[in-house]
C-alpha cells in the first residue's frame, strides 16, 4: 500500500516536472508550427538565473521563504527577455520556411546559447539547494518524502490552471486557440498574427523557465542540462499529440506514472519508460493522443 | 547529373594521391570525414524523400558496436570483415525499425528516429557489463585480409580502404538516385498521394531507403570505428545525429558529392575551432549554421554552383570577344 502511494507520489511530481517542460514547446508549436530545438536552452537559463537569484538572496539573509518568489522573478524575467529576443531576432525571419531550416535554426540557437551560457556562468555547478530544505520532510504513509516535491507538484498545476483559464477566458487566449487551429483563416479574419505570435512565445519561454528555475534547488545547475531536457519534452509534446496543451498534460501524466512503475519495479528499463510510452502511443495513434489529423492534398 | 566513369576514376585516384601526401593528422581527418560522410550522405537520401532523421546515431554506434563486439568477443580484426558486420548491424537495425519510420513524415519521423536512436544510448550506457558503458570499447588496429600493417603504414591503409569503401558506396547511391526506385522517392517528396495514385508503394520505397541509409551508416560507423580506435554510446546521442543533419546542410542535399564536401569541410573546420576559439566553437557552428539558412539554403554546393554558372559565363563573353 505504502509502495503504491510513493508510486503515485513519485509519478505525479515527475510529471508536474515534464509538463513544466512540455507545455511551452507544444504551445509554440501549435501557434507558430516551429519545433523549438532550443526550449531546453530556455529551461537551463532558468536554471542558472534562478541558481544565481537564490544564492544571492541567501548571502543578504533575507526572508528565507521569499526564495520561491525569487525562482519565480528569476524565471519571468528570464522568460520575458529571451522570448521577445529570439522570436524578433530569430524566428520571424523563418516563418513559413521549410520545416528542415526552421529546426536547424533553432539547433544553431541551441548551440549558440549553450556557448553563451558557459560564457556568462562558467562550467563550475552551481548548488541553490538551500530553497529545497525549507519545507523539510513529510511524512507520507510512514515514508518520508521531501516537503519541495509537493511544491514543484503546486507550481505545474498553478502553471497548467492559469493556462487553462487564459486560454479558454480570455479574448487573446481564444485568439491563440485559432491560431492553433487555422493560422491562415485566423490571419483572414484580422487577427493580429505577428503580436500573438510574440505573446505566444515569450509564455512558452517563461514556461520553459519555469520549470529549469524551480528544477534548479533539486540538482546541482551544470552545462548539458539543455540536451536532456530537449529529449524528455519533445517526446511527451508527440505523445501528447504537437500543438495540444491538454495532450501535453495527459502524455506528462502517462510518462510519469509509467516511469515510477519502472523505478519501483524493473528498474532496468527506467531509461526507455518515456520511449516504450512513445512507440506504444504512436503505433496506436499516429498523431498523439489528442493530435489533429493533418488533411492530405492532393 | 551524369555518371562520368573516367572522372570519377580521377577523382578517387586525386583524393587517394591527396591522402597520402598530406602530413598523418590531416590524413586522419580526411579518414574521419569520408566515414562520417557517409551517414551524412544517408540524411541527405532521406531528405531527397522528405524527411529529416534526427537519429543517424543509431545506425553509427550499431556499426562501430558490432566492430567493437567483433574484436573483443570473437577476435576478429580483419577490416573487410569489420565494414562486413557493421553494414549488417545497420542493415539489421533499419529491416527492424523501418516498417514503424515508413509510416511517419516530418516532425514525427525526425523524433521516431532520435527516440530510436536513444533508447540504443540508454542500452549502451545501461547494459555496461556488455557494453563498457560510458567508458566504452577499445578498438584495436585492424589487420586486412591477414596483412597486419606496420604501426606507420595503418594511417594511410586505413584512410584507403575508407577512401574505397565510400566511392563503391556513392557509386551505389548514384545508381538508386537513377533507378526507378530513386525517382520514386523524390516524387514522394513531392506529392506522396499522387504517387499512391499512380499505383507505386510509397511504403516499399521509403522502406529500402531506411535500408540503404542503414547500412550506409553502419558501415560508415565500422569505418570511423576502426579508425579512431576507440567507441563510446555518445555515437548514439542525438547530438551525434544533429551534427549530421548539420553537415548535410553545410555541403547541400542536391547530390551525392556534396555531403562528402560538407563532412570533409566540417572536420577541418571543427578542428580549427577547437583550436582557435576553445570555448566557443559550438557559437561557431551555431552562427555559421544561421548563414547557411539565411544566405545559402543549399549549402557550399549552391555557392560552387553559382561560381561555375558565373565563370562558364564569363567564358562564353571572353570567346565573343565581348
Amino acid at each position: 500500500m505504502e509502495t503504491a502511494l510513493i508510486i503515485l507520489t513519485d509519478g505525479l511530481v515527475y510529471a508536474s516536472w515534464l509538463f513544466l517542460i512540455s507545455a511551452g514547446l507544444t504551445l509554440i508549436y501549435g501557434v507558430l508550427r516551429i519545433l523549438n530545438l532550443a526550449h531546453g536552452s530556455l529551461y537551463a537559463l532558468g536554471a542558472y538565473a534562478a541558481a544565481s537569484v537564490v544564492l544571492v538572496y541567501f548571502d543578504r539573509g533575507l526572508w528565507p521563504l521569499g526564495s520561491y518568489l525569487a525562482l519565480l522573478g528569476a524565471a519571468l524575467v528570464v522568460g520575458a527577455v529571451a522570448g521577445p529576443l529570439i522570436e524578433r531576432g530569430l524566428l520571424r525571419w523563418i516563418y513559413g520556411r521549410d520545416p528542415v531550416y526552421q529546426l536547424l535554426a533553432t539547433y544553431a540557437l541551441f548551440l549558440i546559447l549553450e556557448d553563451l551560457m558557459k560564457l556568462v556562468w562558467g562550467v563550475n555547478p552551481y548548488y541553490a539547494y538551500k530553497p529545497y530544505g525549507l519545507l523539510g520532510i513529510v511524512q507520507l504513509g510512514g515514508i518520508p518524502y521531501p516537503g519541495y516535491s509537493f511544491l514543484l507538484l503546486g507550481v505545474a498545476l498553478l502553471a497548467g490552471g492559469s493556462l487553462y483559464l487564459f486560454i479558454h477566458s480570455t479574448r487573446i487566449g481564444r485568439l491563440v486557440v485559432a491560431m492553433i487551429h487555422d493560422p491562415e483563416i485566423s490571419a483572414a479574419m484580422g487577427v493580429n498574427v505577428p503580436r500573438v505570435s510574440l505573446l505566444t512565445f515569450t509564455l512558452g519561454a517563461v514556461l520553459a523557465a519555469l520549470g529549469g528555475a524551480f528544477t534548479a534547488p533539486m540538482i546541482s545547475v551544470v552545462p548539458g542540462l539543455s540536451v536532456e531536457v530537449i529529449v524528455l519534452a519533445f517526446a511527451v509534446v508527440v505523445i501528447g499529440g504537437l500543438g495540444s496543451l491538454e495532450g501535453s498534460a495527459a502524455g506528462a501524466l502517462l510518462v510519469g506514472l509509467v516511469r515510477s512503475l519502472m523505478v519501483h519495479r524493473i528498474p532496468a528499463l527506467e531509461l526507455f519508460a518515456i520511449y516504450l510510452v512513445m512507440a506504444m502511443v504512436l503505433l496506436l495513434r499516429p498523431h498523439g493522443l489528442f493530435g489533429m489529423e493533418e488533411v492530405r492534398r492532393v | 547529373m551524369k555518371l562520368r566513369p573516367f572522372g570519377g576514376l580521377i577523382l578517387i585516384a586525386g583524393m587517394a594521391g591527396l591522402g597520402l601526401l598530406l602530413p598523418g593528422w590531416s590524413r586522419f581527418l580526411l579518414t574521419l570525414a569520408l566515414a562520417r560522410g557517409l551517414l551524412v550522405l544517408g540524411v541527405v537520401l532521406l531528405m531527397q524523400a522528405g524527411l529529416v532523421s534526427f537519429g543517424q546515431g543509431l545506425f553509427f554506434a550499431a556499426g562501430a558496436y558490432a566492430v567493437g563486439f567483433a574484436a573483443r568477443d570473437l577476435g576478429i580484426r580483419d577490416a573487410w570483415l569489420g565494414v562486413a558486420l557493421g553494414a549488417g548491424a545497420g542493415l539489421g537495425i533499419a529491416a527492424l525499425t523501418g516498417p514503424l519510420l515508413a509510416r511517419y513524415r516530418g516532425i514525427f519521423f525526425a523524433m521516431l528516429t532520435l527516440a530510436f536512436s536513444m533508447i540504443l544510448y540508454g542500452v549502451l550506457v545501461k547494459a555496461y557489463w556488455i557494453t563498457g558503458g560510458t567508458d566504452g570499447l577499445r578498438i584495436p588496429p585492424p589487420t586486412f585480409l591477414g596483412w597486419s600493417p606496420p604501426e606507420e603504414h595503418l594511417g594511410s591503409a586505413l584512410y584507403l580502404f575508407t577512401l574505397a569503401c565510400t566511392a563503391v558506396m556513392v557509386f551505389l547511391i548514384f545508381r538508386y538516385l537513377q533507378s526507378p526506385l530513386g525517382y520514386t522517392v523524390r516524387a514522394i517528396r513531392d506529392n506522396e498521394v499522387r504517387v499512391e495514385y499512380l499505383g507505386l508503394s510509397v511504403s516499399r520505397a521509403l522502406y529500402i531507403t531506411v535500408l540503404l541509409v542503414g547500412a550506409m551508416g553502419g558501415l560508415g560507423g565500422a569505418l570511423s570505428a576502426m579508425s579512431v580506435g576507440h567507441i563510446d554510446p555518445n555515437l548514439a546521442y542525438w547530438t551525434t545525429s544533429g551534427e549530421f543533419v548539420f553537415v548535410a546542410l553545410l555541403g547541400g542535399t542536391g547530390n551525392v558529392f556534396a555531403p562528402l564536401v560538407g563532412s570533409i569541410v566540417f572536420e577541418f573546420l571543427r578542428t580549427y575551432a577547437y583550436k582557435y576559439i576553445p570555448y566557443t566553437w559550438q557559437m561557431g557552428l551555431g552562427l555559421i549554421m544561421l548563414a547557411i539558412v539565411g544566405f545559402a539554403p543549399g549549402g557550399l554546393w549552391s555557392l560552387y554552383e553559382l561560381i561555375t554558372r558565373r565563370m562558364s559565363g564569363w567564358m562564353w563573353s571572353w570567346k565573343r570577344g565581348a
